[in-house]
């Protein structure tokens, strides 16, 4: 059963037309690669499904539900969204991993969010140093376990692998595999990186707002 | 107190100093030449209009006409604070909420402190001072959240995108624009007597009132002021967030 869905999905800015009559769906637990050329309407796609965004027409739906009669804060718990070169809260790492916690209004959990880090190749040691010492790659890892913290039914990611070394690539994507075998947690992938779309299991590409399927050869 | 009276002849020959600012203007290029003769002539034009005005309201000594008088004021400094908004949706309202509620407040306590009375030539001049200063700091909380929204607009998304409602992913937005908005309030607070005497202490020592007793009145002024900007600016900033969202919880677009 698809966990997420669209229907004739359209989205217009400043009188231009940028995501065209998208009917699409996703299956709980898998993983979905969209690619596409730049300013192609994919980040306005997932943004749309993470409810940033409200359609100017059409639907996304989520578990069977309109995403527009739902609870916007409950359901973006649920379907989680990651951007490319994000950026952080407060001054230390801590400060990141317990924002989650804040708006929950729950208590931080030390041992998860060091579990959480050691997922990503973090360590210990990481959890209170202060952000602005962070590399690239490492701002990046600790803002993608923000998003997990409490592990989302979906979790859509925005480029963000683009610009990282492959190291950290590898440590993204193990995160990524992880928590999609352990937590059966869907995910949804924009990316430009040509290993990851010739890896991909499930392809899909937006070319001027409208969805191009299964062209993984194209 | 006869030294308290300037003479027409007086005010004419100090209307000179406009012309030092003029032929300053004229020399250096500056193109303020026309904004310059503009302000004079309001300046001139406002303060004998409210000359008057005053003059009619503390003889009639009337309630309706001192509220009156209390409401045109608020209603000139929130459009004023209005116009300094940005576009920013319900400034009007904001403004109108923010200037009257802190007011309000402001006079209660300082009429039931026996502090003033309420009569039109005690309870004008203070509202006037409350709200200029609260028109001030909610102008810089305007600008200030137009600004910050705008700089920390992936900030805000990435709150958003994590499951904060909206009051948590602009906290520190609405936090640093209710500071920005106290600010000058503050620093005028700290160097009071060391930089400048302010016009209602200078105002009481030339109408020859002791310095101490006139300190006594600056005092309960800066107070009044830190309390009015304190209360505009945050009933501004709070109310004035929403305006960046949309009733789908999501950020606006911005131009």
């Amino acid at each position: 059963m698809a966990i997420l869905e669209t229907k004739n999905l359209c989205y217009s800015a400043d009188g231009r037309e940028i995501i065209k009559d998208i009917n699409w769906s996703v299956d709980a637990g898998e993983i979905v690669t969209i690619t596409g050329p730049s300013g192609s309407g994919k980040t306005t796609f997932v943004r749309l499904l993470a409810d940033l965004l409200t359609p100017t027409s059409g639907e996304v739906i989520f578990e069977g539900k309109n995403v527009a009669d739902l609870d916007p804060i409950e359901y973006r718990r649920k379907v989680s969204y990651a951007v490319q070169q994000p950026t952080l809260f407060g001054n230390t790492v801590k400060d990141n991993l317990e924002f989650p916690y804040q708006i929950r209004n729950k208590p931080f959990n030390k041992d998860h969010a060091l579990k959480a880090l050691q997922t990503v190749d973090l360590g210990d040691g990481d959890l209170d140093r202060t952000v602005d010492n962070l590399s690239g790659g490492e701002r990046q890892r600790v803002a993608l376990i923000r998003n997990i913290m409490f592990v989302p039914e979906v979790l859509i990611l925005d480029e963000v692998t683009t610009g990282l070394d492959e190291k950290t690539k590898a440590s993204v994507h193990k995160m990524i595999n992880y928590i999609n075998q352990r937590d059966h947690t869907t995910i949804i992938m924009i990316t430009h990186d040509q290993d990851e779309i010739d890896h991909a299991t499930e392809l899909v590409t937006i070319v001027d707002g409208r969805l191009v399927k299964g062209d993984k050869d194209a | 107190m006869p030294n308290l009276i300037v003479s027409n002849q007086a005010l004419a020959l100090t209307g000179l100093l406009v012309l030092i600012a003029l032929f300053v203007g004229w020399k250096e290029k500056l193109g303020i030449d026309k904004s310059i003769i503009i302000a004079t002539i309001r300046c001139v034009v406002q303060l004998f209009v409210v000359g008057y005005v005053l003059r009619f309201v503390f003889r009639i000594n009337n309630l309706f006409l001192t509220i009156a008088l209390i409401l045109i004021i608020l209603f000139n400094a929130a459009y004023n604070a209005k116009g300094r908004s940005n576009g920013m949706e319900h400034a009007l309202p904001i403004s109108i909420i923010a200037l009257g509620s802190s007011t309000l407040v402001v006079i209660a306590v300082l009429v039931f402190a026996g502090a003033i009375k309420f009569i039109p030539s005690q309870v004008v001049p203070i509202t006037g001072m409350v709200a200029s200063n609260s028109m001030v700091a909610l102008g810089l909380c305007y600008r200030s959240m137009n600004s910050m929204f705008k700089d920390r607009r992936q900030q805000i998304i990435e709150k958003l995108a994590l499951g904060a409602d909206v009051k948590t992913s602009c906290s520190d937005i609405v936090r640093d624009s209710i500071k920005t908005g106290m600010q000058p309030t503050i620093d005028t607070a700290m160097t009071v007597g060391l930089v400048s005497l302010p016009g209602m202490m200078a105002g009481l020592i030339f109408a020859g009132v002791d310095p101490v007793k006139a300190i006594k009145y600056q005092i309960m002024v800066t107070f009044m002021l830190l309390g009015i900007t304190a209360v505009s600016s945050i009933i501004a900033c709070y109310m004035g967030y929403h305006s960046f969202y949309n009733k789908n919880d999501q950020l606006k677009n911005m131009n």
